[in-house]
């Protein structure tokens, strides 16, 4: 009776333990939510890809001094979600001059072999967006595995011949390292951190 | 079936849950729904081969093992487990040898000492999470599994309302017309 009251306290401790330790504390049950945990604790470092931008022009990831990005994972021939995306990316955009000045956004695709120069412009011309604030650009198909393992993103085909991936707005620090993941309709979110980075 | 049957059994299903993992972890459905309790059947036959029943004093009710079981069982339920499973090979064998060895062998070391009253409570507990996982995947707007499609999450959440119904039904049917003695024994073979 003893020992096995012993023996149960403590597979009980343990499970519990394990448990705790396996949610974050409680806190994430799934990856996306300890992936935000994550980054916010730890500052990731992204590697400062070249991009190849809706004008052809190249472009670092890296901001520049003094700037924040943002980054939203996106394929141009999406017709559902990138879409709504794109839309609170835009009002993201709107809110940039008046709160966040030193804020850029990149609206990144993870099919660049699909989403050439072209593509990416209509997505941008759809969005308005302008090339300066807000430009649309793909990375060199080498770059992106690396680029997805870093940032934690995971792309699954659809079935229908398109993408679900894990979608969210990025915030870049200057120095390269992932500071902060908001869900794409967080436009509060990813301003306060933008506005908190850029002090 | 003999004891060596019985372990080359086990062995054969666990080698067919890791090498066929890319078929198994295809859906949410296959992964939880076939390959999970494949892994468990596989420990629970090895284990039952190889274990000695007077388990002794610390398994007393068989509680401890049943504990084990069901917390092995939660963490690799977490959305995060079942997404890291199918992404890496290595967690992924962890998964197969702690289902295996923790449920599998828990449930199967567990079970038999169990009082009558504690397998109905965990019986009724099963079928009601597996009603509530149901509800919860069906209803869930979002993926849980970055692994998985929300359509593919609906189902498995669907599979859950079937697995809690033929669940329910293996459990109470016997109850009619059969005297309590007789009911326990079939659930025990």
């Amino acid at each position: 009776m003893r020992a096995a009251l012993i023996a149960s306290t403590l597979v009980l401790t343990a499970g519990i333990g394990v448990l705790w330790h396996a949610t974050d504390e409680g806190r994430a049950l799934t990856t996306e939510t300890a992936r935000r945990i994550n980054v916010a604790e730890t500052l990731p470092h992204v590697p400062d890809a070249i991009l190849e931008t809706m004008t052809g022009v190249h472009l670092q990831l890296h901001p520049q001094p003094g700037q924040v990005t943002a980054v939203e994972f996106i394929y141009t021939t999406c017709p559902t979600i990138c879409q709504s995306a794109g839309a609170d990316f835009a009002r993201l955009r709107d809110a940039v001059a008046a709160t966040a000045p030193g804020l850029r956004l990149i609206s990144l695709s993870f099919d660049p072999d699909t989403d050439d120069p072209e593509h990416l412009a209509t997505y941008g011309d759809w969005h308005e967006a302008d090339g300066v604030i807000w430009t649309v650009a793909r990375p060199s198909r080498a770059a992106l595995p690396r680029l997805l393992e870093s940032f934690r993103v995971t792309v699954i085909p659809d079935g229908w011949g398109g993408y679900v991936h894990n979608t969210a707005i990025h915030i870049v620090n200057s120095e390269g390292r992932l500071a902060a993941i908001v869900d794409t309709d967080d436009i509060d979110g990813a301003l306060a951190a933008a506005r908190r980075l850029l002090k | 079936m003999s004891r060596a049957t019985k372990i080359l059994t086990g062995a054969g299903l666990l080698a067919l849950a890791l090498l066929a993992r890319g078929w198994f972890e295809a859906t949410p459905a296959r992964h939880m729904l076939l390959q999970y309790p494949l892994l468990i059947a596989a420990g629970a036959l090895i284990v039952g081969a190889l274990a000695r029943f007077d388990a002794g004093a610390w398994n007393r009710g068989g509680v401890a093992s049943l504990l084990t079981a069901m917390f092995a069982m939660a963490f690799w339920m977490l959305p995060r487990m079942v997404d890291a499973s199918v992404a890496a090979l290595p967690v992924d064998i962890a998964k197969a040898a702690s289902l295996a060895a923790l449920v599998g062998g828990g449930l199967r070391l567990g079970w038999p000492h169990a009082h009558p009253l504690l397998q109905a409570v965990l019986k009724a507990k099963a079928v009601s999470m597996l009603g509530i996982l149901a509800f919860l995947y069906t209803h869930a707007p979002e993926r849980l599994c970055n692994a998985y499609l929300l359509d593919d999450q609906q189902r498995l959440g669907e599979m859950f309302l079937l697995a809690a119904l033929v669940l329910a039904a293996l459990w109470i049917v016997p109850l009619f017309g059969l005297s309590p003695h007789a009911s326990r024994t079939r659930t025990e073979t």
